[in-house]
């Protein structure tokens, strides 16, 4: 990488803010505020499949995400939206298993979402711009510009983009004021949470989990935490022979 | 009398058939308010199937419409002077067909109010914007060409020099409409019905079959109606162009079902099973895979024997299977198979609701609508000549 005297002085700037910020919350144990020392370039994730189903049942996660971001909810499966949700651990890692161990995992939920890959194909077919990958690799959407096309849906080999069948609005529990809500006749789908990675915040998903199932950080720093976890545990990527480079990396 | 008067005087008949097709339109356009109105929740779509009969009607019609080539290219090419009427026959066909198909993309959209976002915003890393790009030259080229043609008959003079360089440059640019269709699917990952290389030739053999056969039984229904007629010789050409392009769309089809099913790896042959065997207790669109494979060996049989061939009631009854032997495949299968199984492996069922029926019959209205009035512009024309 360059080092530009614009980006020195970014990294200087951010690693004393950090360092500063760390001595505030002492040492970031208890906090969701990302502590790594310099600008990110890639988020991503691991989620610990053995920690997130260590409470059964938990929806901590999927509740926390939903509601902050006004995704409505719709019963009938077809027309559903949906950010971050369950699937049975055989239809998410049909081959990640073989004929004789198929039992141990039937059944056993994977959390889902979108991978936000390093080289989307959702975002290359899009006639207008309204979905890219941003300069820190979340996949977002502008649901001001999207037409309706779905061809982002049909490009998306995982499943993660849901469409506006619908007016969301009346099916939205209670409106969170702070982010905007849908019209009827866009895609929408997990965005990172954007907005609170701008504030340098983690995730909501990340920060609900309680039994920090769920490790967000930047790919691209060798010594942040995601790093050090995909150095030291075996980690697997959905349907990575489609070179679309997920973020989202699964601890089986 | 200017040349578009033609259309505002005829029989009794005549004018039962434009009010049928109007009220068509019309109940489309009162279908196509409703789903403005509630979104596309009033379709069968879903979560899984995000994509249905609208475009499936799309990727036929821009088959219909590249298949004016089958006549163009004999006729510029070849010399082949007995296609002189059916050339015009098919460029007007090829416009309404293109105009059908942006219908079609337009009806389907979520946010159709933002549609000139696609001229604001271009983006030439989607297949959709040279799909566009596509799309649009091939109808301005058509409808420059048909009326400098039909313009050069009206007023009884040879037509010019520049319809036949823009006729020949119609030629591949027909072939790259489709090509760039086919491109819409098979350039994405995961989708493993669609992810073939031989997606775009089969296209291509598939609307080179079910075109010049939809332009036969046209030119068998003018001829019954009206005083026009291309000639025998001219539909016995043509016959041997379907005959063709069927026995190729067939070979492709097979060709296809061979790799999936010899290498047996499981992605490759799922969405085939779902559709020609069922799955997860979903058998709906079975029978209608079935009897289009059905009709295209019907089809090829009757064709294949010139004997049959030559005989126009075995003819129109072969152009007849053909073409909805292609309608079941393309206008329908083929968007389904690409989703079903979803990537998560779910079998999610797709039924066109009556309201999409709707949209979709006022656009076929539409397209009979435009056929009606150009046919009978051109015509009159030539029988003034």
């Amino acid at each position: 990488m360059k080092m530009t005297r614009k980006r020195f002085l970014q990294l200087s700037g951010l690693s004393l803010i950090a360092a500063a910020a760390k001595n505030v919350v002492g040492g970031g144990a208890a906090t969701s505020a990302i502590t790594e020392s310099t600008k990110a370039t890639r988020w991503g994730m691991v989620i610990d499949l053995a920690k997130c189903r260590q409470k059964e049942g938990c929806n901590g996660c999927i509740k926390a995400c939903h509601s902050a971001h006004n995704v409505p909810q719709f019963a009938d499966r077809a027309h559903e939206v949906k950010w971050i949700w369950k699937q049975p651990f055989e239809d998410v890692f049909p081959f990640a298993q073989t004929q004789y161990s198929r039992e141990i995992n039937a059944g056993l939920p994977v959390l889902l979402m979108c991978n936000h890959c390093d080289d989307p194909p959702c975002t290359d077919v899009c006639p207008v711009n309204a979905t890219w990958r941003t300069d820190e690799g979340v996949v977002t959407i502008d649901f001001h510009r999207c037409i309706g096309c779905r061809y982002c849906m049909a490009a998306c080999p995982y499943g993660s983009r849901s469409f506006n069948w619908q007016d969301p609005r009346p099916a939205i529990p209670t409106v969170n004021p702070d982010f905007p809500t849908r019209t009827k006749g866009v895609v929408e789908k997990c965005n990172f949470c954007e907005e609170r990675l701008a504030k340098r915040l983690a995730p909501l998903c990340v920060e609900a989990c309680e039994e920090k199932a769920l490790v967000f950080g930047d790919l691209e720093q060798p010594d942040s935490e995601i790093r050090k976890l995909l150095r030291s545990r075996f980690a697997v990527q959905r349907k990575p022979e489609l070179g679309t480079g997920p973020s989202v990396y699964y601890l089986i | 009398m200017s040349v578009l008067e033609k259309t505002l005087v005829g029989s009794r008949r005549y004018w039962l058939w434009v009010a049928a097709l109007l009220l068509l339109v019309l109940a489309g356009l009162l279908c196509y308010l409703r789903q403005l109105t509630q979104g596309l929740v009033i379709t069968g779509l879903s979560r899984d199937v995000s994509w249905g009969l609208y475009v499936a009607q799309f990727t036929f019609f821009v088959g219909i419409a590249a298949s004016a080539v089958t006549v163009v290219l004999p006729y510029y090419l070849h010399d082949c002077k007995q296609f002189a009427p059916l050339t015009i026959l098919g460029e007007l066909l090829a416009i309404s067909s293109v105009t059908m198909s942006l219908l079609f993309i337009f009806v389907d959209l979520g946010q159709p109010s933002r549609i000139l976002n696609v001229l604001l915003y271009p983006q030439p890393q989607s297949v959709m914007f040279w799909d566009m790009i596509a799309l649009g030259g091939y109808l301005l080229l058509n409808i420059v060409i048909a009326t400098g043609a039909l313009r050069a008959g009206h007023e009884h003079e040879s037509p010019p020099g520049w319809i036949r360089t823009l006729s020949i440059i119609s030629i591949p640019w027909a072939i790259s409409i489709h090509t760039v269709t086919a491109f819409l699917y098979s350039g994405l990952p995961g989708r493993t019905y669609w992810l073939t290389a031989i997606l775009a030739p089969r296209f291509l053999a598939s609307a080179f079959s079910s075109g010049p056969a939809l332009l036969i039984l046209l030119c068998v229904v003018t001829r019954k109606i009206t005083s026009f007629d291309v000639g025998r010789e001219a539909i016995h050409k043509l016959a041997v162009i379907v005959t063709y392009a069927t026995a190729i769309n067939i070979f492709f089809v097979l060709t296809e079902v061979f790799t999936a099913f010899y290498s047996e790896i499981p992605e490759h042959e799922t969405s085939f099973q779902y559709l020609f065997a069922g799955m997860g207790g979903d058998y709906h669109l079975v029978p209608w895979m079935w009897l289009s494979l059905l009709l295209s060996f019907m089809a090829l049989i009757l064709l294949l024997v010139p004997k049959w061939r030559t005989d126009m009631r075995l003819l129109v009854m072969a152009c007849f299977c053909v073409f909805v032997s292609i309608w079941l495949e393309k206008g329908l299968g083929l968007i389904v198979g690409g989703f079903v199984p979803s990537p998560l492996g779910a079998i999610a069922r797709y039924t066109p609701t009556l309201l999409e029926w709707g949209i979709v019959c006022g656009i076929w209205a539409i397209g009979a609508l435009m056929i009606t009035a150009f046919y009978k512009i051109a015509f009159s024309i030539w029988e003034q000549s």
